[in-house]
């Protein structure tokens, strides 16, 4: 029903007035709905909330019965990650994820605009041959992609990584592109067509800095995918080009020993997708539905 | 509905040029923005997925690529007879409905919760997507040490007013450790897609139910259930290819054990391939669930389909 055919603005504008006069009389239900919420929130928070402090304790309190509260913060743990040698796997995360990021914005902006504006026949079946290769489960492509890469040289290459985050990222990219190109107003598109704009002077003066927003808004779900990406990389990396999820590897077998230091490691490795989400949160559900839902 | 009606903003000057006056020169101009991005993923991610269909009829070890054979469809019927195969199918429906109800459940609840006005509704919106944003292999092995440890994990502890003992949760409950994981990670993408389609429902409808005398719970299944019907099912449909390729959860906290009992079928795929190097019968099983999974991806896409035809 009426998804987006219901005029948004007024009708948020009314759903907000609604709400706003809702929350003047504080009721006895609001308050309880108030506390819930945060109850909620806060347990479904706190295994990060715990990792984070874990990080900032000595190995002898982060495993004790019952669970240590109040410690002596050291940075001790981050150092020994350090000294791990934990830079080239962030390096290695961050390539993969910006490099994959800008192709994949490359990629997508003009495929886009070829089936939002420009209306090529067939439109509909490209959007969803798109979708379609977003759905296929990774474990069907995995062994031809070792196979060529081994035969190519590109194993454990950073490089080819990369590529196969860019294919990963490129449905979720050209679909939210599109639902912003779609929300451009057509009167400023059809004047600079009078103008005689051509392609690419219409793209980078006039659609590029109208969908700015919803670019980075791609950009950075593609980051948050790309870096949290593990099956590919524990399967195509081995030192040279091996990503953060695939130092965490290292901490499988000397489980209990070193919780504070994985902690540690975590910390460093989930807060740059933390962020970015935290960002990007406004259209984190647009793009988590490939465009489907505002 | 109502696309044909539409006029394309590109060829505003010229009215729906019919197929026969656009001339293949034309045509192939403006196909040409999407070539890139279509070659690219065609090479990337279709390539490879024909090659896996071409292995799969072949027996070929991964570690001596010069000895692959052809066997016809004798990979097939190993993997169809393999009793570990059958185990890593059932594990997979099981994890993934688990998931996908539990999320779904949790996540409409914490949406109703959101779609509230309360103090610091932004912070807890939040906290709540925090879990979805972590990486997946991190969040993983934190739960099997800090939470799950039978001596020193904050489950034991939370529940031990409740006379719960120093229950070794991954070796005795390996499959509802798994799940509350994935649950954990997952209720948020549930959450959001729901609470977009609660955010969408018209307040006048809602305002009008009120002054017709209706309760909270009658509106709430009468109006909003209703509305919130396809967005569940989005929900449901996207959640599930999704979750039943799950991997890191299964590689970090049991590896698929105690014995098989967390074996599914990425997992299975993924030690045919790298544990046995045998990449005919991989290749197979990889097969078969691309064939599962277009089945789920068909109702996806109608769904998607109808939300997106009310919006052309």
């Amino acid at each position: 029903m009426a998804v987006a055919t219901t005029p948004q603005t007024t009708a948020e504008r009314a759903a907000a007035a609604t709400r706003r006069g809702r929350g003047r009389k504080v009721s006895g239900g609001a308050v309880a709905i108030g506390i819930t919420a945060w109850v909620v929130g806060l347990l479904f928070f706190s295994p990060v909330l715990w990792m984070f402090l874990t990080g900032f304790k000595q190995e002898a309190q982060a495993s004790t019965d019952p669970p240590t509260f109040f410690f002596t913060p050291t940075l001790d743990q981050y150092r020994a990650i350090l000294d791990r040698n934990f830079a080239p796997y962030f390096i290695n995360s961050a390539t993969a994820s910006v490099v994959s990021t800008i192709l994949v914005i490359i990629l997508a902006m003009p495929a886009a605009y070829a089936l939002s504006i420009a209306r090529i026949p067939k439109w509909r079946d490209g959007l969803f041959f798109f979708m379609s290769t977003r759905m296929m489960p990774a474990v069907a492509s995995i062994l031809p992609l070792y196979i060529i890469a081994k035969n190519i040289g590109m194993l454990d290459n950073i490089t080819f990584l990369s590529l196969i985050y860019t294919a990963m990222n490129l449905p979720i990219a050209v679909w939210m592109v599109r639902s912003f190109l779609v929300e451009l107003p057509k009167e400023v598109l059809e004047a600079a067509r009078v103008d005689g704009a051509r392609l690419l002077t219409e793209m980078r003066r006039i659609i590029l800095p109208m969908i700015a927003p919803g670019l980075a808004a791609t950009a950075l779900i593609c980051f948050i995918f790309a870096w949290n990406e593990f099956f590919f990389a524990v399967s195509l990396t081995a030192t040279k080009a091996a990503t953060v999820p695939v130092f965490l590897v290292g901490f499988i077998t000397s489980e209990g020993l070193f919780w504070a230091r994985l902690s540690a490691a975590s910390t460093m490795a989930v807060l740059p997708v933390i962020i970015a989400g935290w960002v990007a949160q406004k259209w984190l559900v647009r793009g988590l539905s490939l465009g489907a839902v505002k | 509905m109502a696309v044909d009606a539409e006029v394309p903003v590109g060829t505003a000057p010229r009215r729906r040029p019919g197929p026969k006056r656009l001339s293949t020169r034309e045509l192939w101009t403006r196909r040409s923005p999407l070539l890139p991005a279509l070659v690219f993923a065609v090479v990337l991610t279709q390539l490879p997925f024909l090659l896996t269909v071409y292995y799969s009829f072949q027996s070929r070890n991964l570690l001596r690529p010069g000895t692959a054979e052809f066997v016809g469809l004798s990979n097939y019927g190993k993997v169809f007879t393999d009793d570990l195969f059958r185990n890593a199918v059932f594990n997979t429906v099981e994890l993934t409905v688990s998931v996908v109800l539990l999320s779904m459940v949790l996540g409409i609840a914490f949406a109703v919760l959101l779609d509230k006005r309360f103090f610091g509704r932004g912070v807890v919106r939040t906290l709540l997507i925090t879990p979805f944003l972590v990486m997946p292999a991190a969040g993983a092995l934190l739960w099997k040490t800090s939470i799950f440890n039978p001596v020193f994990g904050l489950l034991n502890w939370v529940l031990s007013p409740f006379g719960v003992g120093d229950v070794d949760w991954v070796s005795r409950f390996p499959m509802a450790s798994i799940v509350m994981v994935l649950t954990w990670q997952w209720t948020p993408f549930m959450m959001l897609i729901v609470l977009a389609g609660l955010q969408s429902q018209s307040p006048e409808v809602l305002e009008a139910a009120k002054v017709d005398g209706a309760t909270a719970w009658a509106t709430f299944r009468r109006i909003t259930l209703p509305h919130l019907r396809q967005f569940i099912e989005l929900g449901i449909l996207l959640g599930s290819i999704f979750i039943v390729q799950t991997f890191d959860a299964i590689f970090m906290i049991t590896q698929g054990g105690p014995g098989q009992a967390t074996t599914n079928l990425p997992y299975f795929i993924y030690l045919k391939a790298f544990r046995a190097f045998d990449v005919g019968q991989s290749a197979a099983a990889g097969v078969i669930v691309v064939a599962a999974t277009i089945v789920i991806a068909t109702f996806v896409l109608r769904v998607v389909s109808n939300l997106f035809q009310e919006e052309a």
